[in-house]
């Protein structure tokens, strides 16, 4: 069960940095993990009053601040028409509106889940993480980080002209993920993250030129499907085993590829 | 021990919660006993309530975090649960009713929300409500009959 001593609604990030440094304190999302823990907590810290649970849009990017729920992500209009729906695509299965009205970007890309579809999602777009001391990380290489005591502030994700697209397979709605995917064309290059392997999501780039272009043919996507299974490390739990992960794979990544839509 | 107050199906209330307290138990010790305690996993939406109109997991959500805040629960939704509910019961969707109240909070944040909504959307938006005795199609003709009663009171579509 999750004992907390203290709640403590901060009024500035520096406060809570502070106060994120005792290892027996932590911050709250929205509190679903945490929750299922057994774990005293000495202070729990809510980031809710800081103004952070804005999406704003500007010219060239989109700053998504940490306390922005699921529900905001899946129902932001600029969001949704630069990624063609992927990033709706990616939450709607996330249990329920109830969980996804409280639950947190902050807290997904955080906690770098391994079956976290929000995590898949961002790291196939050009997504950095600002965080309170360490700055401005890409999301690649903040997903191999390990937790510490920082403050994930926000996302920031570029507007790069894009094409992508997002997949995943579920015994059932609801359920977690048995196996996450978004693909993206930018740059010039291919991108696929797949997650819940069970692992946590990792991003593979289309270093070889398996595809020629932005419109990928059968061949071509089922090619570099292969490739990503390939390049990825599979292992089994309760949901599926690893071979039938790593089988899925170049589906999951092809269906994506051939469905991206045109970011505008 | 801290001081908790917010608007309670539209009254101020205060009372004294633990750091650690959480929604759904302060609501049913002020005496709103529709909240149920389902799964405590957050996934069966049984404790379902609205925070400013937002149906939310009771069970997942921090009392403190309330304060200054609207909660509202079928306590406070009478009319409209009263309405839609004669619907369930004319479907005989429902067996035992436990998960009844966090259905009809879920439902009724949707009817607000998407007045028209297809098929499709309103199996998505009830995703999170879990029912273990039914197959879930009585409560989605029940949905459709109360959508069509609700038009035809209005003149129609």
């Amino acid at each position: 069960m999750l004992q907390i001593n203290r709640y403590v609604k901060v009024s500035s990030l520096e406060e809570a940095y502070e106060l994120n440094q005792k290892k027996n304190n932590v911050i709250i999302g929205g509190m679903h993990w945490l929750k299922m823990m057994d774990r005293m907590v000495g202070t729990a810290i809510d980031l809710s009053g800081l103004g952070l649970d804005e999406i704003i849009e500007t010219e060239d990017s989109f700053e998504i601040g940490c306390m922005v729920t699921l529900r905001q992500l899946e129902q932001h209009e600029g969001l949704n028409k630069y990624t063609a729906g992927a990033v709706a695509d990616a939450v709607k299965d996330i249990v329920g509106v109830q969980f996804r009205n409280t639950a947190t970007v902050g807290g997904s890309i955080f906690g770098r889940y391994g079956f976290s579809d929000v995590l898949t999602v961002f790291l196939a777009l050009d997504t950095t993480v600002v965080c309170h001391k360490a700055g401005e990380v890409s999301l690649q290489e903040y997903v191999k980080l390990p937790q510490d005591r920082d403050i994930l502030v926000k996302l920031i994700v570029k507007k790069v002209p894009m094409a992508v697209a997002y997949q995943a397979q579920r015994h059932a709605r609801t359920d977690f993920p048995i196996l996450t995917c978004a693909v993206s064309y930018w740059n010039g290059t291919w991108h696929a993250a797949v997650g819940a392997r069970p692992g946590r999501a990792e991003l593979v780039v289309d270093e070889n030129k398996l595809v020629s272009g932005e419109t990928a043919t059968a061949e071509e996507a089922k090619a570099f499907g292969k490739a990503v299974a390939k390049q990825l490390i599979y292992n089994s739990n309760m949901r599926g085993s690893a071979e039938y992960r790593q089988q899925i794979t170049p589906v999951l990544v092809k269906r994506a590829m051939l469905a991206a839509g045109k970011g505008r | 021990m801290m001081e908790l107050k917010f608007s309670l199906n539209g009254k101020k209330v205060s009372t004294i919660i633990e750091a650690d307290s959480l929604l759904i138990d302060v609501v049913r010790d002020l005496g709103c006993l529709s909240v149920k305690r389902g799964c405590e996993t957050s996934n069966c939406g049984l404790c379902t309530v609205f925070v400013n109109d937002k149906p939310v997991l009771s069970c997942s959500v921090l009392a403190a975090r309330v304060e200054g805040q609207n909660v509202t629960t079928l306590e406070g939704l009478q009319e409209e649960a009263a309405e839609f509910g004669a619907f369930l019961a004319d479907q005989g969707a429902e067996q035992c009713g436990f998960c009844n109240p966090g259905f009809m909070m879920n439902a009724i944040a949707m009817f607000r929300e998407n007045p028209h909504p297809e098929e499709e959307e309103i199996l998505s938006y009830l995703a999170g409500n879990l029912c273990r005795c039914s197959g879930y199609e009585g409560q989605l003709r029940s949905i459709q009959t109360y959508l069509a009663f609700k038009d035809s009171q209005k003149g129609g579509v």
